[in-house]
């Protein structure tokens, strides 16, 4: 277990040394930060007419939305480019188990997404100034805890395709379908479908994120879903680095 | 200390390695010797748990490779053929890194010591992508070395190296080699000789020889190879003059003038041969000794087969 730390903290100290880190950073916060200016005047404007206060939730859901675009490009060559620079091989002769390398991978990857994150806290603390009564809390909460969620599924599922591929560039479009598949496709057919919807929509991303955890709600078969795209992500990524091994 | 018995490796449906089989002891050096594609490489990645075989066994300091490979894994160092690094690292970071992976109690101790085994504390807190071929193969082998492993195994340690370096580290590995067990790969006959205290020879995928490293000398001087020129045509008559002599073996008849043979034995019938080829009218031009090929090599020891085991 110790191993999947040094691993992941290499890796968090890679996406600092490397732009796209910063390219990364400026193309959440940066739309986020408009969005947020966007809330704020409308709703002062409105609060003269006793409109709606303002909420957090359209924040993490513009960050998991970004997410879904900007992902890939921090999953593609977490493996794949250690097997393309014959770097797995070190890796691989050293007393590291497959999971180990793997989960650490996308560790170092998830905390690094857990820094944004973080960040952009400041905006619901913002906002929380100009509110009153102050702001749920229990649903601010509820919203992180869905975007880590999320965060985990993400990088997992990419993490995963990256072990799979040699070059970047195929991993970087095939983690990319997979997220517009999970976020916007799997259940387009569920209106018009007799039986299945429910099971299509429980597929979906944005059901349980957008329309559960990030309004408050967090039940078990939300927790279910994200926990187990995890573990199926991590699970690829082990099953593609040992077929590498004997190949 | 590495126990080899029939392995086999098959890429699809192309075999590597075919039934190796091979053993090294502690403190000694041991010589993987053949030519590109003869399998070194594919054989030291199973010994260093990299990738199981087809078939076969292996035991590597006392663990298998397949079904205890992480065992395996803490105790052989090893120096892949590509030397591997990550260049946007600075070099003590990558060390240190992978220490940590091995659990090394003083991680930062143990790596000031192999950077000074390998000569390169100056450069430690440089970037490795500023390297020389010559700097990285030796953070490579410090890399290998850090956590004093019992067996070291090193791909083509020296190739691409310039010749003070390639000194400097048969030197190293020569060092290390006194107390633990080394298996390195070269296709450099002289650097096997130079550094192994065994050989073992490789081509296509199969062990064809394995002597020490005096014992092979023999067997090589043995066969050496001379040719022999004189002024005009080299006809028949002059053949047999060369067939003649006791000892020689293997005369043929090339164009202008060029006779080639080689010694039976380890005895060298160069004087005798300028003799007789002198005293039957030819005026002789040139007698030199033909250096061998690894080719060469393979036939002659695949020939010699039958005196293996003194
Ligand atoms: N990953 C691989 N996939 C398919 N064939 C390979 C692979 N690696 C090596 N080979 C083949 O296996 C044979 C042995 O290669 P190798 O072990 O690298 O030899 P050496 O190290 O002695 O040069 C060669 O014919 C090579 O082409
Ligand atoms: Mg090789």
């Amino acid at each position: 277990m110790k191993n999947i730390w040094t691993i992941a903290k290499r890796e968090y100290q890679n996406y600092f040394n490397s732009p796209l880190a910063y390219v990364i950073a400026l193309a959440i916060f940066l739309p986020i930060g408009i969005y947020f200016s966007i809330i704020m005047w409308v709703s002062s404007q409105q609060s003269f007419y006793g409109g709606p206060v303002p909420e957090p939730s359209p924040i993490t859901w513009l960050f998991v939305f970004l997410l879904i675009f900007l992902a890939p490009a921090l999953t593609m060559r977490l493996l794949s480019d250690e097997a393309r620079m014959g770097t797995l091989e070190l890796l691989l002769t050293a007393p590291v188990r497959d999971f180990e390398l793997v989960a650490g991978k996308w560790l170092g990857a998830f905390l690094f997404v857990m820094v944004l994150a973080a960040g952009t806290l400041i905006f619901p603390f913002i906002m929380n100034q100009y509110v009153s009564p102050n702001l749920d809390k229990i649903k601010l909460i509820s919203s992180y805890i869905g975007v880590i969620l999320v965060t985990a599924a993400l990088l997992a599922l990419g993490t995963g395709i990256s072990a799979i591929f040699t070059n970047q560039f195929a991993a970087f479009f095939v983690t990319l379908g997979l997220y517009f598949f999970l976020w916007f496709m799997v259940n387009l057919p569920a209106d018009w479908l007799q039986n299945g919807g429910d099971f299509l929509n429980y597929l979906s991303i944005s059901d349980h994120f957008s329309q559960s955890v990030n309004e408050g709600t967090i039940n078990l078969g939300d927790l279910v879903y994200f926990l187990s795209l995890t573990a199926l992500g991590l699970f690829t990524g082990t099953t593609a680095i040992e077929i590498r091994r004997w190949r | 200390m590495i126990k080899v018995s029939g392995l086999t490796k098959d890429y699809g449906s192309r075999r590597a390695i075919h039934n190796v089989s091979f053993d090294a002891q502690q403190g000694e050096i041991v010589g993987f010797l053949g030519p590109n594609g003869a399998g070194k490489t594919t054989t030291m990645r199973i010994l260093t748990g990299f990738m199981p075989p087809t078939d076969g066994e292996a035991i590597v300091a006392g663990y298998d490779v397949v079904e205890e490979s992480l065992e395996v894994r803490k105790r052989v160092g090893y120096l892949p053929e590509t030397v591997p690094l990550y260049n946007e690292m600075i070099v003590f970071d990558y060390l240190k890194f992978m220490g940590e992976l091995r659990d090394l109690p003083n991680v930062e101790e143990r790596v000031d010591e192999a950077l000074d085994m390998v000569a390169m504390t100056d450069r430690a807190q440089g970037y490795i992508g500023a390297l020389s071929k010559g700097m990285r193969q030796r953070i490579g082998l410090a890399q290998a070395l850090l956590h004093h492993p019992e067996v070291l195994i090193l791909d083509e340690p020296t190739i691409g190296l310039d010749p003070g370096q390639v000194v400097e580290v048969r030197e190293l590995i020569r060092q290390i080699g006194k107390e633990r067990t080394v298996l390195l790969s070269t296709h450099l006959l002289h650097e096997a000789q130079n550094i192994c205290d065994r050989v073992l020879i490789i081509n296509k995928g199969k062990i064809v020889a394995e002597d020490t490293t005096e014992n092979l000398q023999a067997r090589l001087v043995g066969a050496e190879r001379v040719i022999v020129r004189v002024r005009g045509e080299a006809d028949r008559e002059l053949g047999l003059v060369i067939k003649e002599i006791k000892g020689v073996r293997g005369v043929e008849l090339k164009d202008e003038g060029v006779v080639e043979f080689e010694f039976a034995s380890g005895k060298d019938l160069r004087p005798e041969v300028a003799k007789q080829v002198i005293k039957s009218g030819y005026d002789l031009l040139e007698l030199r000794p033909l250096g061998l090929s690894l080719e060469e090599i393979f036939l002659e020891l695949t020939n010699s087969e039958p005196r293996r085991g003194n």
